[in-house]
Formats: structure tokens, C-alpha cells, sequence
């Protein structure tokens, strides 16, 4: 029998425009990801309607973990410098400036501060780290903090950030906020995560107002 | 796949001293560029974080001794709301006194139902004048840090242009207690 040929096609795709919305796209992700540092403190923010991004430069930060532990953290490494010089001054401490500005957070009580500097970045973590003492009014030592903080900002911009955790009790917070009132520190910013803004609410009607 | 064109096609004539160059087929195999291409994009999806953190401004309210400088309260135009614990929301409207203890103290929650915090404020917000409106917050010790934040992401959503953060008193933290133990709702 005599069978009509079948002209054989060639398997091979031309794969360059697959190739370059590949890459496209992998060129947007790489630019628009930011990794995540690695977190001594694991923290879960509670969410809320607001849209302000949270500032990024001279952020001075508090932590609460979900045991009601406080850490503080900064951003500047000048400021730390101050800062160490200060308490090395007032408290005798005899602080290793270098450790304390490589340092990523603090959460220990001003005495055991040196010792908590010796250790290995690896094991300064959230759970094995006593936090700053804040339990009540009379040693609170987060309010000595901020004073000598707010001191080494003096002059210039700093923002001051509470991320809690969802599950942290309040009084730690409530502890925190009277070290922020004994400072004068009358406005600071709670880190959150997005949440849309729920349908038919003021805020909602207000928006839409806005747009019109 | 990656093939090279090695047949040298027609035999066209050259003219004398034209070498004859072999030709190569310009097409690359783009498939491992593209598999490469596409694992890197997985990565990086599966990494990114786009939801980039936000955050909420509160202004404190210098602590005054002063009487004077403190800012009253209107009697009926206050909704007072206290968190307790296990994401327990409970509301008085004015001024809590024995006489109405039993009537006024009603509990709530943070759904979105009747009943919940959100329709309160917003029954209380439309009844009162918009210039005496006022919540007081009052987290007790048992609440979490989250109901906090919550209440005060309501305040910013049902707009509420006044409202402030008090410590809670000792009768309310009792009442709280005594609600909570004895079952909760009403």
C-alpha cells in the first residue's frame, strides 16, 4: 500500500520568547524582594487598617515577644556609639563600644549588659535572653534607656516603634508606654500588618469620598 | 538540540580568492536558559515579601495633675470599653455607678455582628453630639497586646476622633472578672 508521506516537523519550540518573559519576571522579583534578616526575636504583629510604611531609617525599637519579654534595638550606629559612651559614664559598665555597636538588639538588665555582649551572636535569641526589666514603675529600666537615648538624639529625628506580639499580655505593654510618658516621648508608632480597610465602614465611605 | 548548521547548503559559486566560510546556524537552544530562568523566578516569588509592614501613629496624652488641665469627660457622651481576657470586650456608656451597674455593663466581642464592638461604637457615635463623642479605653491586666491594637485600628476605622487609653480601676476590673467568670454575655 502506498501510504502518503507525512512531512516530519521538527520538535524543537523557538524558546526565546518563553526565555524572556522568564526573565522578565525574575528580574522584577530580584529587584523588588528585600530578605528578611534573620530574627533573634520571633514576633507576629497584629494587623490594622493603616497604610503608612513604617519608617526605616533611625528607627529605635521596641519589642515585645509573646512572653512579655522587652528587647530594644537601633538602627544607627552612631547613636549606639553615644549611647555606649553614656552608659559607660553613668553606669560604670566599662561596655565594649565595638560589641555594642554590632550588637542587634538588647535585652538585658544594665548590669548583666557586659556579659550579654561577650556572647555569640548565635546565641543571643529571644528565648534564652531575660529581656529588660520593666515589670513595674519603680526599676524600669526601659525608661533609663530611652533617656539617654532621646538624649543622643537630641537635635535630630528619631522614630520611635513598638512592634508587639499578638499573644504578649498587656501590662508589658502598658509598661513601655508610662517609660515613653516619664520621657516626654508623647508620639510613637506601632508596627502592624496591612489589613483592607472593611467594606462600608466610616473610614471606608471616607476613602471613597476622598477619591470622588 | 543545540544543533549546529554544518551542511554547507548550495554550492554557490565564489568568485576567485573568496573563501568559503562555513555557516552557522545563529539559533541558540534557549530551553536550560529557560528552565534556569524559571527556577530562579520560583525562588524569588517564593521568597519576596510583598506585604511590607506598616504602622499606626498614637499620640500620648501628657500625664497632668493638674485638675484643671484635665480634659472632662460629658456625662452621656462617653462609651467606655474594656478588654478582658480571652478576646472578652465589655462597654458602659456614660458614667458606671451602683445604681446602674446591672443595666449599663454590657459585654461584647470583636465580631461584626449586633452585638459587636464595632456597631456599638457606631450606634453610640450617631446618637451623641460629634463635638462631646469620647471612647475611653480601658485594657485590663488579662488582655492581650493584640485586642489593644485592635480597639484602637476600630477607633481609626469608625472614626473616632477622640478617644484615650486610661488604666483601669479597680471596681471595673472586679466587674470584668465577676462578668467573665459568671459565663461571659450578660
Amino acid at each position: 500500500m502506498a501510504r502518503a508521506k507525512i512531512p516530519r516537523k521538527s520538535t524543537s519550540i523557538d524558546m526565546t520568547a518563553m526565555c524572556d518573559v522568564a526573565f522578565l519576571l525574575l528580574t522584577f522579583f530580584i529587584l523588588t524582594t528585600k530578605f528578611k534578616p534573620a530574627e533573634a526575636i520571633t514576633v507576629t504583629p497584629p494587623n490594622s487598617v493603616s497604610d503608612k510604611a513604617a519608617p526605616e531609617k533611625d528607627v529605635v525599637l521596641i519589642t515585645i515577644n509573646p512572653e512579655g519579654k522587652v528587647f530594644l534595638s537601633m538602627d544607627n550606629e552612631e547613636k549606639k556609639e553615644i549611647v555606649a559612651e553614656t552608659l559607660n559614664k553613668e553606669k560604670g559598665l566599662n561596655l565594649n563600644i565595638n560589641a555594642f555597636k554590632k550588637a542587634q538588639f538588647f535585652g538585658t538588665s544594665f548590669s548583666k549588659l557586659p556579659s550579654f555582649l561577650a556572647l555569640d551572636e548565635e546565641q543571643r535569641r529571644g528565648d534564652n535572653i531575660p529581656g529588660i526589666p520593666c515589670k513595674d514603675s519603680v526599676n524600669n529600666e526601659v525608661t533609663d534607656w530611652l533617656r539617654i537615648i532621646r538624649s543622643a538624639y537630641m537635635g535630630s529625628k528619631m522614630n520611635l516603634l513598638v512592634k508587639g506580639d499578638n499573644k504578649s499580655k498587656y501590662p508589658a505593654f502598658k509598661n513601655v508606654i508610662s517609660a515613653f510618658k516619664k520621657n516626654d516621648l508623647l508620639k510613637f508608632q506601632i508596627i502592624t500588618n496591612p489589613e483592607a480597610v472593611p467594606i462600608g465602614s466610616e473610614l471606608y465611605r471616607q476613602a471613597k469620598a476622598a477619591v470622588k | 538540540m543545540a544543533e549546529l548548521d554544518t551542511s554547507s547548503g548550495s554550492n554557490r559559486k565564489k568568485g576567485p580568492g573568496v573563501k568559503k566560510s562555513k555557516k552557522m546556524s545563529t539559533r541558540v537552544d534557549l530551553t536550560p536558559m529557560v528552565d534556569l530562568g524559571f527556577l530562579l523566578l520560583t525562588f524569588f516569588i517564593f521568597t519576596t515579601t510583598m506585604s511590607l509592614p506598616t504602622s499606626m501613629n498614637l499620640y500620648l496624652p501628657k500625664d497632668t495633675d493638674n485638675p484643671e488641665e484635665q480634659n472632662k469627660i460629658k456625662d452621656n457622651s462617653a462609651l467606655t470599653i474594656l478588654l478582658g481576657k480571652d478576646n472578652n470586650v465589655f462597654y458602659y456608656e456614660g458614667i458606671l455607678d451602683n445604681n446602674n451597674a446591672s443595666t449599663n455593663f454590657r459585654s461584647s466581642n470583636f465580631g461584626l455582628g449586633e452585638d459587636g464592638i464595632r456597631s456599638v461604637i457606631l450606634k453610640k457615635k450617631r446618637s451623641t453630639d460629634d463635638k462631646d463623642f469620647m471612647v475611653v479605653i480601658k485594657p485590663s491586666d488579662e488582655c492581650t497586646y493584640k485586642n489593644v491594637v485592635d480597639i484602637l485600628d476600630e477607633m481609626t476605622i469608625n472614626v473616632v476622633k477622640r478617644y484615650a487609653m486610661v488604666d483601669i480601676s479597680d471596681v471595673e476590673e472586679q466587674l470584668v472578672k465577676a462578668t467573665e467568670a459568671s459565663g461571659g454575655s450578660n
